[in-house]
This record gives structure tokens, C-alpha cells and sequence, in this order.
């Protein structure tokens, strides 16, 4: 017996030129809302772009992109709605507020489901707004969407920094391509600690973003969002790198 | 319909393994559809039909429905999809991706969420003949 799904990922992932996934080692560090605003980024630079969301048990993109009331089309397959220019797609739109715990083996029956059935159409860019960790769906990505290139998030703290190390050697050991890691969430008294971990990997350093106390605010604002600090930082830094 | 996207991954999936296999013609396929995907039998067929390569011309699709049955992981108890009453919405959402089902369906015994899908869920190819 053998799961026909396999075979058709990559046909259907063949109409999108670049597939970035961003990824940290450990949850809260802003990965989502980095994946959300990149994505924005992009569809204001005139990309033509698209968002998955692959943190399954616990999406959250859909609040930063106010992503209320929308619904897939089933045409030939699963095309996504299109948000702010952006086509979106995420398990919430199945299920709604409800809560699903989900084991190993479901997470990439789902991750297996959605790249098999979403028909993107040409997209130039791709962002995959993955679940913290290198546990299943990671793996599941490295498997599957072999040419993802890996946007990499930590915030200044020892602690997530430990993470993102054994993600960046996960990463550098199986040949995936690394764009480089970004800072988010520097404070005041930040040191250069993180620059140099990530320089000492061989890795790229791309920049760091500065809390800003009025995202929070902006989240589902998306005209608001796009004049914070933290979006032009982040614009910024990954201007001459994904634009 | 989202049975023409199963039906691209079927024929893409066979094509793929008469190349692999050398065949020169394929006589037949076997396809399990599980139940809790509740795939409309009659229009995959027809999707086949009409997306196959000249190279699948003839091959005839054989297309099983296997019952679903979930087993909960909590307390042990095993029990079939048919038993479950949904609303046309959360069967829709279970159509496009099975897994919804945690979100929507209980353990009848203990309540839990935390089941596996122990048959009948997603599509399966069972068999290929062909003669080289």
C-alpha cells in the first residue's frame, strides 16, 4: 500500500518560485508575526505571495492578518482565500475555535493533506509559518519541501539561542539551505551574544529588531502593523535579502 | 471538486510506479478510499477518466470504501465513524482534511480527543498489475 499524496507535492509546489520557512527553536520569539509581516512585506512590494501556516495545534496567524470569515474554495482541489493580497491558508479554517490536540502522526497526515491538495497557483514567494522545534513537522518539511530555504528567529536570551543552535545544526547536517537568523525582541541592554554564536556557525546574521510596545496593538491592523518600528526593522533587514 | 485533486495524486502516483516498474501497460489499480474522507466514489472515477494519460487508457480503477473506526488512545475504546452524528459543516472540514475529526469528535466513553484513526481514513493505493 502506498499514500498517493507523496507523489503529487511536488507538482503542485511547482508553480512557486521560493519557498521560505520560518522557524525557531522555541515558541514565543515572534515567529509568527515575523512569517505574517513578511508576507504583508512582500504583497506591498508587489510579490505575488502566500502564507501557510503550518503551526497546526496552535495557529495564530490569522489573528495577526484579521483573517476572519474566509473559506477556501474547493475547485479542482483546495484553493486558499486571498487576505491583503497575500493567498492564505490555515487549518483554522476548519476548525474555527475549537481546540485540537494533535499527535505526531496526524500533524503530518495534515502537513501531507494541505501540500498535496492546495492549489497555490504562481506564486513568487511562498512563507510557511512553521510550529517551534525540530520535532515531526520539521522533519516532515525537510522531507517533503526539500528546496525550503530556513529564516531562522531568536530573541536575545541564552536559552532560545540553545534551541535555534540545535536547530541550525539539524539544518546545516541534512544540507538544508539557511537564509540567515534574525534578533527580534532586542532590549536595551542586548549584547552582541547572539551575533556571535550564529557568526561562530558559519551562519548569517541578518539583523535585529527592536521590541516595540505598540505591536500588540496593531495585531489584526494590518495598515498599523505596517507602520510600526518592527516592520520597518524587519523590512529593513531582509530588504536586499527576500525583496 | 477536491475529488479531482485525489484523482491528479492517484494517476501521478501510478504513473510513477509503471515507469518505475517498467511497464508497458497497466491492467489494473486498486484504490482504498477511507470512509471518513467521504469521497464521492462516483466522481473520483469519473476525474480519472477524464485526467488519465493514454498510457492509463485501459487500466481499469478498482475504488474500495474502507469503513472508519477510531480507537481511543485514553481509555481503549474502539468505535466506528458511522456512529458519529455531524453537522454538514464539520463533515465538509473532515472531507478536506481528517484530521479536523479530533477537533469535532469525542471518545463516547471517556470524552476524550485523544484517538487514533485506526482504519478508513485518507487514500490508499493497494495494488498495480501490469505486464512489462
Amino acid at each position: 500500500m502506498f499514500d498517493p499524496r507523496i507523489s503529487i507535492i511536488d507538482d503542485r509546489l511547482s508553480t512557486i518560485d521560493r519557498v521560505i520557512a520560518v522557524v525557531s527553536g522555541k515558541g514565543g520569539v515572534g515567529k509568527s508575526v515575523i512569517a505574517s509581516t513578511l508576507a504583508l512585506l512582500l504583497a506591498k512590494e508587489g510579490f505575488k505571495v502566500g502564507l501557510l501556516d503550518v503551526d497546526f495545534t496552535s495557529p495564530t496567524t490569522h489573528v495577526v492578518l484579521n483573517a476572519s470569515g474566509l473559506q477556501p474554495i474547493e475547485d479542482k482541489g483546495i484553493v486558499p482565500p486571498e487576505i491583503h493580497g497575500i493567498k492564505y491558508m490555515s487549518l483554522v479554517f476548519y476548525l474555527g475555535n475549537t481546540i485540537s490536540p494533535l499527535r505526531g502522526t496526524e500533524l503530518t497526515n495534515i502537513l501531507l493533506e494541505i501540500l498535496a491538495y492546495t492549489c497555490w497557483g504562481r506564486l513568487d514567494i511562498l512563507i510557511i509559518d512553521m510550529p517551534p522545534g525540530i520535532s515531526d513537522l520539521m522533519l516532515d518539511m525537510l522531507k517533503y519541501v526539500k528546496r525550503a530555504g530556513y529564516l531562522i528567529v531568536t530573541t536575545p536570551s541564552k536559552m532560545s539561542f540553545e534551541t535555534v543552535r540545535k536547530l541550525i545544526m539539524l539544518l546545516k547536517g541534512l544540507g538544508a539551505q539557511i537564509i540567515g537568523v534574525v534578533e527580534n525582541m532586542l532590549m536595551s541592554g542586548s549584547t552582541e551574544y547572539i551575533r556571535r554564536e550564529v557568526e561562530a556557525l558559519r551562519e548569517r546574521y541578518l539583523g535585529g529588531i527592536h521590541y516595540d510596545t505598540s505591536l500588540e496593538e496593531s495585531l489584526g491592523n494590518v495598515e498599523e502593523l505596517l507602520k510600526t518600528g518592527f516592520a520597518l526593522e524587519l523590512k529593513s533587514i531582509l530588504q536586499n535579502i527576500i525583496m | 471538486m477536491h475529488e479531482w485533486a485525489l484523482a491528479e495524486a492517484i494517476i501521478s502516483a501510478v504513473s510513477e510506479v509503471a515507469d518505475k516498474e517498467n511497464f508497458k501497460e497497466v491492467k489494473s489499480v486498486l484504490v482504498l478510499v477511507g470512509e471518513l474522507q467521504q469521497v464521492d466514489r462516483e466522481v473520483l472515477k469519473f476525474a480519472i477518466t477524464q485526467l488519465r494519460p493514454d498510457k492509463l487508457a485501459k487500466t481499469r480503477f478498482i475504488i474500495r470504501v474502507v469503513r472508519a473506526s477510531f480507537t481511543c488512545k485514553a481509555c481503549g475504546h474502539k468505535w466506528p465513524f458511522r456512529e458519529s452524528v455531524l453537522q454538514d459543516w464539520v463533515k465538509e472540514a473532515i472531507h478536506f482534511v481528517p484530521e479536523v475529526a479530533h477537533a469535532y469528535i469525542r471518545c463516547p466513553v471517556c470524552g476524550s480527543p485523544d484517538f487514533e484513526i485506526s482504519g478508513g481514513r485518507g487514500v490508499w493505493i493497494a495494488g498495480i498489475r501490469g505486464e512489462r
